[in-house]
């Protein structure tokens, strides 16, 4: 069977989930492309998009239209040539509107397992619990075709223990797809040992259509993103629990977090990617990954002590952040959780925050925002002179950095020597592409 | 070609701020004023230079697609919105496209020609902001023939048409030179519009304006022959002034050193259904300078200023050819060396145009007007150009479509 006769038929199960959506919408906006060839006219395309969670579907729908009209009102160029022969379709008005309800038209919600019957790929997003996940698989292999391949989205169940335990015959391969699937350019690749050598080049040919950059990442747990992500975060609350005795603890977040943001120069501090991700999922990342790693502590009791307090993070349904370690207004960082007191520490530049700011110190010269060095072409050159001036700064702020620079370090080498991945350029890559930093950690900066 | 049978003189300009993206106070989900505050700031600026409203006789107001970017229609009942005295005053809405602003200026002048007014309120406003560019792309699309030209055309419809006229351009004249004339015009309009507080531009903080103009295009997501450089922006703003006779001037408390004369003027229409014969020329615009030109018996050497209709940069070009102050397939270089700088050779759009300034549609004929007269009697600010004894003249050239609707107007300072 090729790649495009598989694509006429697809499921994603946890369809309505924070992934699972953007997988969604990823897979409509291809699947419609290809239905909307003149030689494709006659064939019918299916998306099952199939969730536990009734009400989320509804919520699914309506992200999926929206989305769908912001990509058609981008790539109107495209469209108006596709619908060329439709006379009476002139305006761009008119263009867009057909591109949303052919697309559309594709999609079949619902709850049912049964949707996936004639499916020939099948994405799977649902909860990070290994025994769910098998659980599934056995499910959907049994009412699918034997031919059916898998992709998980899991961030650190190692693919082959759900090969095996689902027994599906290396017809499973990691897609790991980043947050949100459908901005993140990045996706990890983890194919296991055994894995259906078609599966793999079928897995290429999809990256290539969602328009993802590839990285491939070996079967251990973590994978590279989160096997740097939960390593960098541990170390963080580490470094914060040290602290502690002289600023306190929030005063020990409000650090860590300040110091990662804006003298790693990084898109957010560390201890707001955590909350952007979900303390609960960071836990159970933490959780899985240590239940598969040998030899090395990945847990930390204040991660079990925040989900306890239900203090958790993630987004709340209009992608608005949710207040976790820290305390969120109009999407800034605007205090940090005391978990002695249950309650938040609002930031005070007049007292308590800004005796810690003093204390950090002045930041080198050429500290820039991660948001203006962005898009500067000069970015690199902007680099090498901050971290030089980092480097000869002995503030208690740059000295952190440093410290901190240096352990991401030593994370992304510790991946390339046990083979999680294959090389330094794999390792910055995906700090590059899904994280955003703006220089990978295996670096010569410090 | 007929003279003017009367002296008319034009005063007392006022331009809102032009407003959209590259404002730093613009944000697209935010609420923005609307037709009725973009009027009423104009009507009210104009108003406040002169010494009474109830000597204003009639108004006339231009504007392209109100209908459907504030499915507003009846625009001359906005006149008398600006003040309670402007009740049951004459009032005229005209329309023709991106020349809305021209047709009122010229409606204007021969209104006080026919004796039935001395004092004319002279407006054009265009809010565009209310829909995403790709579906404002559509209403504008209306500048030229929706049944013969709509469904075959670019997303973006003027974009596209302009970027065929730049395309037959790069074949006749070569790519490098006129890409290189287009980044030039690019950095130049944003450079005079950094000098200009109401301008769209003036908080563009490009470093390198010129490599930015250099982009190449690229046709998978804009225009085959254009980069989104080339083009003006979407604009909201509104302009108004008073055009007035020898009597009305005086009624109104206005001295001459501080109005213009009109010494020429010209409109031409071309069919509407029909493209342009020859892509590298605008001769719809050229027959308008020629008339004007009749009109004063002046011709490109007297002009000490221009305000050209740039809403692309290929057709700012092309517009400065066809006022003969350069030839055919010329001015691209002549941009490039610097010319067209306030202190340049010839100096062309000081206020920004409308890449720099940027475009309300229907209001920039009017808004031309505006700065032409600040030029002419020194008010222009940052944005002066030195008017010389020699070169005392200024022209304006509002054009509709492409190159359909076209009104070129020469002023001089009055006294
Ligand atoms: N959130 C991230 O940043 C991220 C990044 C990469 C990968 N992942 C992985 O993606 C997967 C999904 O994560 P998420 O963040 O989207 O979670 P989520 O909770 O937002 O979504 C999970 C969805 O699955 C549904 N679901 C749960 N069990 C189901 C079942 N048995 N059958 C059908 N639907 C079921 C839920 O109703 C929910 O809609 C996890 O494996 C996670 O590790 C998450």
């Amino acid at each position: 069977m090729t790649f495009d006769e598989r694509l006429r038929n697809v499921s994603v199960i946890g369809a309505a989930g924070k992934m699972g959506s953007g997988i969604s919408l990823l897979l409509a906006q291809e699947m419609a492309k290809q239905k909307l060839k003149p030689e494709n006219k006659n064939v019918p395309y299916r998306l099952n998009l199939i969730d536990i969670n009734e009400i989320a579907l509804d919520g699914l729908m309506s992200y999926l239209r929206a989305q769908l009209t912001k990509a058609g009102e981008k790539t109107t160029v495209l469209l108006r040539d596709l619908y060329r022969d439709r006379e009476n379709l002139v305006e761009n008005y008119d263009i867009i509107a057909a591109f949303v309800d052919d697309a559309m038209s594709v999609l079949r919600l619902g709850t049912d397992l049964n949707m996936v019957k004639n499916s020939h790929m099948i994405f799977e997003a649902i909860v990070e619990d290994k025994n769910v996940k098998v659980d599934l698989l056995k499910k959907l292999d049994r009412l699918s075709d034997k031919d059916t391949v898998y992709f998980t989205n899991t961030s650190s169940i190692p693919i082959h223990v759900l090969n095996n335990e689902a027994n599906l015959g290396g017809r499973i391969i990691g897609f790991h797809f980043y947050n949100p699937p459908a901005v993140q350019r990045l996706a990890e690749l983890i194919a296991a040992d055994r894995i259906n050598p078609e599966l793999k080049d079928m897995s290429l040919e999809l990256a290539k259509r969602l328009r993802k950059t590839i990285v491939p990442a070996n079967d251990i747990a973590g994978f590279i993103g989160n096997g740097h992500f939960l390593r960098d975060g541990l170390y963080a609350i580490r470094e914060a629990k040290k602290l502690a005795p002289e600023y306190t603890l929030p005063g020990a977040i409000y650090i860590m977090n300040k110091v990662s943001q804006d003298l790693l120069i990084r898109p957010m501090g560390i201890f707001q990617l955590i909350d952007y991700v979900g303390v609960d999922v960071y836990q159970c990342i933490s959780e899985t990954v240590s239940g598969y790693i040998k030899g090395e502590d990945l847990k930390d009791d204040l991660l079990a002590k925040m989900v306890e307090k239900k203090v958790l993070g993630g987004q709340h349904a209009d992608g608005s952040q949710k207040d976790g370690f820290l305390k969120y207004e109009k999407g800034r960082p605007a205090g940090v959780y005391g978990l002695d007191k249950g309650e938040y520490e609002m930031f005070d530049p007049e007292g308590w925050s800004g005796e810690i700011d003093k204390k950090l110190g002045a930041y080198p010269e050429g500290t820039i925002p991660w948001r203006k060095l962005l898009m500067d072409p000069k970015k690199n050159e902007k680099l090498s002179v901050y971290f030089k001036n980092l480097n000869a700064s002995d503030s208690l702020g740059a000295k952190l950095a440093k410290a901190y620079l240096k352990n991401s370090k030593k994370i992304g080498e510790f991946l390339v020597e046990t083979g999680v991945a294959k090389s330094a350029d794999d390792v910055n890559s995906v700090l590059l592409n899904g994280f955003y930093h703006l220089y990978g950690p295996i670096n010569d900066y410090i | 070609m007929k003279k003017l049978r009367k002296p008319v003189y034009a005063a007392a300009g006022y331009n809102t701020v032009s407003f959209g993206s590259g404002r730093r106070e613009f944000h697209p989900k935010k609420p923005r004023p609307g037709l009725e505050e973009y009027i009423s700031e104009a009507g009210k600026g104009v108003i406040a230079q002169i010494n009474d409203v109830n000597n204003i006789d009639e108004g006339v107001i231009g504007n392209f697609m109100a209908a459907r970017f504030n499915r507003q229609g009846n625009l001359p009942g906005f006149i008398p919105f600006i003040d309670p005295a402007l009740e049951y005053r004459p009032c005229t809405r005209v329309e023709g496209a991106c020349g809305s602003g021209g047709l009122a200026l010229y409606t204007a002048i021969k209104t006080i020609c026919s004796d039935l007014a001395d004092v004319v309120l002279t407006m054009g406003v265009e809010v565009q902001n209310t829909v995403k560019a790709i579906y404002g792309a559509d209403i504008l699309a209306g500048a030229g023939h929706y049944k013969s030209q709509r469904k075959n055309g670019h997303a973006y419809f003027f974009p596209g048409q302009f970027s065929d006229r730049a395309g037959t351009c790069y074949e006749k004249f070569g790519y490098d030179y006129m890409r290189k004339g287009m980044a030039h015009w690019y950095a130049r309009a944003v450079t005079n519009a950094r000098k200009n507080p109401k301008a769209q531009e003036y908080h563009n903080r490009i470093e390198d304006l010129v490599a930015a103009g250099m982009t190449p295009p690229n046709p998978k997501v804009f225009c085959d022959h254009l980069n989104v450089y080339d083009c003006s922006k979407v604009s909201d703003g509104c302009s108004a002034l008073i055009f007035a006779s020898e009597e009305g001037l005086q009624k109104i408390g206005i001295d001459k050193k501080d109005a213009v004369e009109v010494v020429g003027f010209g409109q031409s229409q071309a069919d509407v259904t029909r493209l342009p014969e020859d892509r590298t020329r605008l001769t719809t615009t050229r027959k308008s300078v020629e008339k004007a030109y009749e009109m004063s018996g002046l011709g490109p050497k007297e002009l000490g200023v221009l305000e050209v209709h740039d809403c692309f940069t290929i057709g700012g070009l092309l517009h400065v050819e066809a006022t003969g102050v350069v030839g055919y397939g010329e001015a691209a270089g002549f941009v490039a060396e610097g010319k067209t700088a306030i202190d340049g050779e010839m100096p062309t759009n000081a206020t920004g145009g409308l890449v720099g300034f940027g475009h309300y549609t229907g209001g920039t004929g009017v808004r031309q007007a505006v700065d032409l007269l600040h030029q002419l009697t020194g008010k222009a600010g940052d944005c002066q150009v030195e008017i010389k004894s020699d070169r005392p003249y200024g022209m304006l050239i509002s054009m509709g479509g492409n190159d359909r609707t076209v009104t070129a107007m020469i002023f001089r300072q009055a006294a």
